[in-house]
């Protein structure tokens, strides 16, 4: 199984970290497609006829699938949003989507340099990411 | 409606697999660091706000922790937040239970009363210091951390066991939910 990217956003839809992957863009593209990622999860969340079985709304987007690759989307109840780009077979990435989670609680909200909603620029995390990936190829 | 989840089975869980420290470690560094405020501001009131303050900035970051680690699900109502602070939140930074009591019928404010509190074991505050409040940083913690999961609360202490109470009592207030700040999705 192949992850392409992970890509983290913050509360504001600021994409405060990126795993370079697939195509090589300019660094403001990136910032594009999640603060676009963000409107359309804002979007979808509002679309569905029938209410959630809480009486609010529906969640936003938990999986974008097309023929090339699939994305899936997780959202912590803080706001923060993480997601993965993946080749189209993919399963399963929720599990590590929540590694992720608990990476970034690990080596970025625990470096106490790390400003919260800021750029996330930690080489631990870095590694720590790499590794998780790497690990997945093999699934 | 599906049943309530056991928030002392979970708490208890999500303790016992977290990493932990020497406790002796944990309360000399805590007082090491109250003594030195207390240096450094000469004021006692500056040491609780400044105490508070440090509380809240790391409550913005635990409650990331906690939630990545303790699969809580999400909160019904403001009481049910009341349980998960005291079985889960309690449990597993402190490896303490905390009790709720106290609802005010009127507003949602609710107390923990902590039986034990490791910051304060084998703390006696001198004379002059009388007005400080010692374990401050917890009412930080608990303000920065709700913050973050769009609840506006006040957080004090109404009794406490440095100034001869026979517990530790937190009244923890409401005061807003930060609606217009709930993630999409969440609600």
């Amino acid at each position: 199984m192949i992850i392409y990217s992970v890509y983290i956003i913050n509360k504001a839809g600021g994409v405060i970290y990126h795993q370079k992957g697939e195509k090589s863009g300019k660094s403001n593209d990136y910032l594009r497609y999640g603060s676009i990622f963000h409107g359309l999860y804002t979007i979808s969340s509002q679309l569905s006829p029938v209410p959630s079985p809480s009486g609010g709304n529906s969640s936003g987007i938990q999986l974008l699938q097309t023929d090339t690759f699939r994305l899936f989307a997780y959202q912590i109840p803080t706001g923060v949003k993480i997601y993965a780009i993946t080749e189209p077979t993919a399963n399963g990435i929720d599990a590590i989507l929540k590694q992720v989670y608990v990476l970034y609680t690990d080596f970025v909200l625990k470096n106490p340099f790390y400003i919260i909603e800021q750029p996330i620029r930690c080489e631990q995390f870095d590694i720590a990411l790499e590794k998780l990936i790497n690990s997945t190829l093999s699934l | 409606m599906a049943s309530k989840p056991n928030y002392a089975r979970i708490g208890d869980q999500v303790f016992r697999d977290v990493e932990k420290i020497n406790a002796e470690l944990f309360t000399l560094t805590y007082g090491a660091i109250v003594a030195q405020l207390l240096k450094d501001f000469e004021d006692v009131e500056e040491v609780n706000n400044q105490l508070e303050k440090m509380g809240y900035n790391i409550g913005l970051r635990l409650i990331e922790e906690f939630l990545a680690r303790s699969n809580v699900p999400r909160c019904s109502d403001f009481k049910d937040t009341a349980e998960v602070i005291s079985k889960v939140g309690f449990k597993m930074f402190l490896g303490i239970n905390a009790t709720v009591t106290n609802w005010d019928p009127k507003k949602p404010e609710f107390s923990l009363v902590l039986e034990e509190n490791p910051l304060i074991d084998f703390v006696e505050v001198p004379e002059q210091y009388q007005s400080l409040v010692y374990s401050n940083i917890l009412c930080g913690v608990i303000r920065g951390a709700l913050e973050m999961v769009q609840m506006s609360v006040e957080c004090r202490f109404v009794r406490d066991v440095l100034k001869g109470d026979d517990a530790s009592e937190l009244k923890v207030t409401l005061k807003a939910m930060l609606e217009e700040e709930v993630p999409v999705g969440e609600d």
